[in-house]
């Protein structure tokens, strides 16, 4: 059976043909392969994402989670609003949270991209913050836990020992729809906890 | 009035590492340029294509517009200096604290990383009217779809109207101009110095925009001067949530006190007008007076003189007179 996953994952193996197509009704030649005016952003770039450098050929005009999601198969980040309004698409660029759907992946070619996908070490072992929200049940239908996860990790960079109402609103620009704020508050506040014993 | 939204249209990225190279570009191609600092206003405004620049120059490269530094014991601000770094900054805390908790008050923690003080002040109204593309006064057409009986106007404004009603959504511009902040404005022709309160335009002077920058001009900084360092600040912000949410009313005070009198004092609100609102006339009645329930009822009374609500915002009258109250009795 194909699932959504390997189906979208498979369709990103066929890259070229697929950001070609996904970009032909656009009215900019720019867009078309053509050469950029002068002084103007090239096309083709290398992006630093969970520390590996990938070249990808970006349009001026994507956003870094739609680039993260539909060019380098990183679909851990998830797209809710794409108005920085969610949160769902944080990610840490220069291990500060940054909302991936308002950022331009052009503008991050020097920069380093952590997504979610990056913060279990190689060996599988889950981050502290990802252990934390499984151990304590933190999410419900965890569209948002990505978002949510990232946020905590860069807000624990700045505060690792914060208090509840601190953590709270460290991270703040992140939305449940499920409404289980406390849930996850209480799983982030164990991350920290964990974090801190590491 | 199809818009369509939710795709960032095409254009073309220029990226200078100058301020002398972005300022020939945005020379070079005039009104078909727009600026991107942070990005927050222009990707929503390009979303529902409120503008539609051919070309659009990033000035997150260019290093000489960021960061802060001490110059005569005030202040001067790069325009790209993020609203976070400005909250958090040991000199603006202990100094001109209105500044830092103006700043902290911005949007979210994911948008106050990338937001900068630049964009915060220069951004355009949320009027809901103009940035889904109707064709009102201010995109150019010939009425105000928010002043008409049936229009959703609560977050509009209740001073100065002027065909338009937009407000100017911007919490660290009251503080600005509380510091008495100067906005270092460069363009091909030169450097200009604006004073804070000047940089704003009320629909009665340009109705298209909210700020003095023309086109081809760039806000490289902001000085703070020393005149109010360690005086007594005061910042409110009233939404409807705690994040996000822009002002219904924002106040930014900044007092001199000694003996319990008020010695000196600079009241700015917003959200109420298109431009930061200076309250020159409740600082005149209040210097020289102490600090207590009478100098605040006055001053209340006095902020609200010709007010003048739509259907939906009288309660901003009350709101404003409560908060200068508030900021006057402390």
């Amino acid at each position: 059976m194909v699932s959504r996953r390997s189906f979208i994952k498979g369709a990103i193996a066929g890259g070229a043909t697929v950001s070609a197509a996904s970009y032909l009704f656009r009215n900019s030649g720019a867009a078309l392969g053509q050469a950029p005016a002068p002084g103007a952003a090239e096309r083709l770039l290398a992006l630093n994402v969970n520390g590996q450098l990938r070249h990808v050929d970006v349009p001026k005009e994507e956003t870094l989670a739609l680039t993260l999601r539909n060019r380098l198969g990183l679909t851990g980040t998830k797209v809710g609003c794409q108005r920085a309004e969610c949160g769902s698409c944080t990610v840490l660029i220069d291990a500060v949270p940054h909302y991936s759907c308002s950022v331009l992946t052009h503008s991050v070619r020097s920069r380093q991209i952590a997504t979610i996908e990056g913060l279990a070490s190689p060996t599988g072992a889950l981050h502290p913050v990802q252990q934390a929200a499984i151990d304590q049940q933190g999410f419900q239908c965890g569209f948002c836990a990505p978002g949510f996860i990232m946020a905590t990790v860069g807000f624990l960079k700045t505060n690792p020992s914060p208090t509840r109402d601190e953590l709270a609103e460290g991270i703040a620009g992140n939305l449940c729809r499920c409404q289980d704020y406390d849930k996850i508050l209480t799983a982030m506040m164990s991350a920290a906890e964990h974090a801190r014993r590491s | 009035m199809a818009v369509i939204r939710g795709s960032m249209p095409s254009f073309e990225l220029f990226q200078p590492t100058s301020v002398d190279a972005a300022l020939a570009l945005i020379g070079r191609h005039g009104a078909a340029a727009r600026i991107l600092g942070g990005g927050l206003d222009t990707f929503d405004a390009l979303q529902d294509r409120v503008v539609q620049p051919a070309a659009l120059v990033d000035l997150g490269g260019i290093a000489e517009l960021q960061g802060i530094r001490e110059v005569g014991g005030g202040l001067e601000i790069g325009a790209m200096t993020t609203l976070a770094e400005i909250a958090r900054h040991p000199i603006v805390q202990s100094q001109f604290a209105v500044l830092a908790r103006a700043a902290g008050a911005v949007g979210s923690p994911q948008i106050r990383n990338q937001g900068t003080l630049g964009g915060n002040v220069s951004q355009s109204t949320r009027c809901w009217y103009y940035r889904s593309g109707w064709t009102c006064y201010r995109a150019g057409g010939n009425s105000c779809f928010a002043d008409t009986p049936t229009a959703v106007n609560r977050e509009h404004a209740i001073f100065d109207l002027d065909r338009c009603v937009a407000v100017n959504p911007s919490d660290t511009a009251p503080a600005l101009v509380a510091l008495d902040a100067q906005m270092v404005v460069r363009s091909s022709r030169g450097e200009r110095v604006v004073a804070a309160e000047d940089y704003f335009l009320g629909p009665d002077i340009d109705i298209t925009r909210m700020t003095i920058l023309d086109a081809g001009d760039l806000l490289t900084a902001i000085r703070v001067p020393a005149t109010w360092a360690g005086a007594h600040f005061q910042f409110e912000k009233v939404r409807d949530r705690k994040v996000w949410d822009f002002p219904l009313v924002n106040i930014a005070t900044a007092m001199k006190m000694s003996n319990g009198i008020i010695r000196d004092i600079r009241l700015v609100v917003n959200a109420v007008a298109a431009r930061p609102r200076r309250l020159h006339e409740v600082e005149n009645a209040v210097r020289g007076k102490p600090r207590d329930a009478a100098t605040a009822t006055l001053a209340g009374e006095l902020a609200i003189k010709g007010a003048q609500p739509l259907r939906h915002n009288t309660y901003k009258v009350a709101l404003t007179r409560n908060l200068v109250q508030r900021a006057i009795r402390g």
